[in-house]
């Protein structure tokens, strides 16, 4: 049973490093929006889908066959970042401005704010499935299938650790990943717009008492959660070339338990959480089989909301240092 | 109360109308009430008319709609509502009891031959005991963590009997017997008693039958101790339990009745599917029929009842378009929350409760009152 973990076990701990990397940029959405305004972000996946459709309609419009190299591969990944971070940016601050700022000027209660977030959700996944695949992306046999993205690079092998070949593309996303997580970290410790953050999840009223716009700082916190994502989503379609209009239902929720085993509302335990859970479900699909991955990923998640419900490194967008 | 329904009443003719018709009723004696209630019974037995069925549902044959996913709906609803709308728990994960229920039917039917009536019994007591075995670690949790976990839940039932070959894996079950047919009870040329394959009212009368019995034991629970208690615990735990009511017991106590409710529906439904497959179980299903609850009215069960109807009817009804419903079901889910958070047919407390602000589940974190050019919520104001 344990034989095919041992056997390769540095292959499935860089799979789930990569992955956890993913999730963690992901989870950052989650575990920002919850700090500021205590909200599952339900809709936080398909912010993410979104991005990987962009990343992925940018493939597309490149018209590549072959992989790049060079500089056109430098710039097409970039193209490819920045149009997933921009549309998922967009689309979480349109998801805001339209199904949670209503709410939240009412003062409704969370469960509302939760319903609103399953329908946005639900009506994102199926205007991606019945019009934009079909009609914008002229993939009329694939609104609900999966769909494959060209290979945009050669994904040649870098170095060995251990039996494990590490691919370049690998480097990338993991590199990627960090320095996003970094100059968030920056953003949120050093500058204005940070503090303000910062402010509002400690308290919100002593906060507008101080002159910080909440509607701002909320806006700005759907940007940055959806900017994160998108760019995860970019990375997605670099490292597994597919994308789906559902992708980010299980994606989205494992992001969700990263974001709680990280400790939900801390941004650094956002990554921790991440490549934690990434790790975790790799080695449990090496030791049960694949098919049990998610299932491993969901039992971990409860046994974490059981035993230690402030995650790994503690909840604190509030307690990061003023 | 009183002065919350006379500022109802002054703010819009329509509402002071549904509401004149309400006081009537919570003033009719017990009698008149029994009337209604024997009436609206006859009448649910009467709905799959063959003269119905061209208007109410074109497309499919209006009996088996009835069943599924009408009547299905309606019982989960029900049992949703327990949870959600009464002890006030965000339950994400509520089709993994009705799948315990179908996989009990499904696997004690055909392994051990057991028949209908004794797999109700196993299955409702199978799923209030997975209920238990979920919510005593769990519900210690706030609110929306619990919504997480029971996600987590619902996804762990279905995956783990999709990778599990020991219960068919992810070709389900095949071959579940049908509740046991009692011949020769013929009433206008239907065979009320015969469960085959053919015809689909029996299962529907037998539905109702269950359906009825769920509808007044909750009613029962929701006017005894236990449902005052699952009040307090919505409207403010932390006073609640102040005030002696063993919080975690009761919200156990919701978590495990409405799990066998949906234990008993997945024990009914899969009596007439024949077969079933893990993916007859998916988180939509949850979603629906969360929905369904609130779209109704949490925590009232006319309203639930309504939101479940029109939840599972409309996409039936409207085949025509069946490929932008569930865009169009989302797009109404967000309008109903910005302009009805409290659902079509609230109940009068729960309705108090959420112009107050939160309806028992926490309001959002940044949200602070007169901050905003606009009123922020006419509770605020009290």
């Amino acid at each position: 049973m344990f034989d095919n973990l041992l056997g390769s076990f540095w292959p499935y701990t860089i799979d789930g490093l990569i992955l956890g990397a993913i999730y963690g940029l992901v989870a950052l959405g989650y575990t920002m929006v919850y700090g500021v305004l205590r909200l599952i972000n339900f809709a936080h996946s398909e912010v993410f889908m979104i991005g990987t459709m962009a990343a992925a309609f940018v493939v597309m419009t490149m018209g590549i066959t072959q992989p790049l190299t060079g500089f056109a591969l430098v710039g097409g990944l970039l193209l490819m970042v920045l149009a997933g971070g921009l549309a998922s940016a967009g689309s979480a601050a349109l998801l805001e401005r339209i199904a949670y700022r209503p709410l939240r000027k009412r003062g409704a209660s969370r469960l509302a704010a939760l319903i609103s977030a399953i329908g946005a959700s639900l009506f994102l996944q199926e205007l991606f499935a019945l019009v934009i695949i079909p009609h914008v992306f002229n993939r009329p046999q694939q609104g609900r299938n999966q769909m494959g993205v060209a290979r945009i690079m050669q994904k040649d092998v870098l170095f060995t650790i251990g039996g494990a070949q590490i691919r370049i593309d690998q480097v990338i996303i993991f590199a990627a990943s960090i320095l996003m997580m970094i100059l968030l970290d920056l953003l949120v410790n050093r500058t204005k717009i940070g503090r303000a953050i910062r402010a509002t999840s400690q308290d919100p009223e002593t906060a507008v008492l101080m002159g910080v716009d909440i509607d701002k700082v909320v806006r700005a916190t759907f940007l940055i959660g959806g900017l994160m994502a998108g760019v995860a989503g970019a990375l997605f379609v670099l490292q597994f070339e597919v994308t789906k209009f559902s992708i980010g239902f299980l994606l989205g929720i494992k992001a969700f338990t990263a974001a709680v085993l990280g400790g939900i509302g801390n941004i650094r335990g956002a990554l921790v959480g991440g490549m934690f859970l990434g790790l975790i479900e790799n080695y449990g699909a090496g030791i049960f089989g694949s098919g049990w991955k998610d299932v491993i990923a969901f039992t971990v998640l409860v046994l974490v909301l059981m035993f230690r419900p402030t995650g790994i490194l503690g909840e604190s967008l509030q307690q990061a240092r003023a | 109360m009183s002065e919350t329904t006379s500022m109802i009443k002054g703010r819009n003719p329509l509402r002071a109308a549904t509401s004149g018709v309400r006081d009537r009723w919570a003033a009719a004696p017990g009698w008149q009430r029994w009337i209604v209630y024997a009436v609206l019974f006859v009448l649910a037995l009467l709905l799959p008319s063959d003269s119905l069925a061209p208007i109410m549902s074109p497309y499919s044959d209006w009996a088996s709609v009835l069943f599924f996913p009408i009547g299905t709906f309606v019982v989960l609803a029900i049992g949703l509502n327990v949870v959600v709308g009464q002890a006030g728990l965000l339950d994400l994960g509520y089709v993994a009891f009705f799948a315990i229920g179908g996989y009990s039917m499904a696997l004690l039917g055909t392994k051990l031959g057991l028949n209908f009536w004794e797999i109700l019994i196993a299955g409702v007591i199978l799923s209030a005991v997975s209920g238990v075995v979920l919510g005593a670690p769990t519900l210690r949790l706030r609110g929306d963590y619990l919504a997480i976990v029971t996600l987590g839940f619902g996804e762990i039932v279905r995956q783990t009997a999709e990778n599990t070959d020991a219960i068919g894996g992810p070709r389900g079950i095949a071959g579940i017997p049908h509740p046991p047919s009692i011949d020769g009870v013929e009433i206008f040329g239907v065979q009320i008693f015969h469960y085959g394959v053919l015809d689909p009212r029996p299962y529907y009368y037998l539905l109702v039958v269950v359906a009825t019995a769920i509808i007044i034991l909750v009613k029962r629970w929701e006017k005894s101790r236990v449902g005052r208690a699952w009040a307090a615990i919505r409207e403010d735990e932390d006073a609640a339990e102040v005030m002696g009511v063993p919080t975690f017991k009761f919200k156990l106590l919701a978590f495990a009745i409405g799990a066998s409710i949906g234990g008993a529906m997945g024990v009914v439904w899969a009596g007439k599917t024949i077969s079933i497959n893990p993916n007859d179980f998916l988180f939509m299903l949850s979603a629906t029929i969360l929905a369904a609850v609130v779209l109704g009215g949490s925590g009232n069960i006319p309203g639930v009842i309504l939101g479940a109807f029109l939840v599972a009817w409309l996409p039936e009804r409207f085949r025509g378009l069946s490929d932008y419903r569930i865009l169009a079901f989302g797009a109404a889910l967000v309008v109903l929350m910005i302009f009805r958070p409290e659902g079509i047919l609230p109940s009068r407390r729960r309705k108090a409760e959420l112009e107050e602000g939160t309806g028992g589940m926490g309001s959002m974190g940044a949200e602070v009152p007169g901050t905003e050019a606009q009123p922020v919520s006419e509770g605020a104001s009290k």
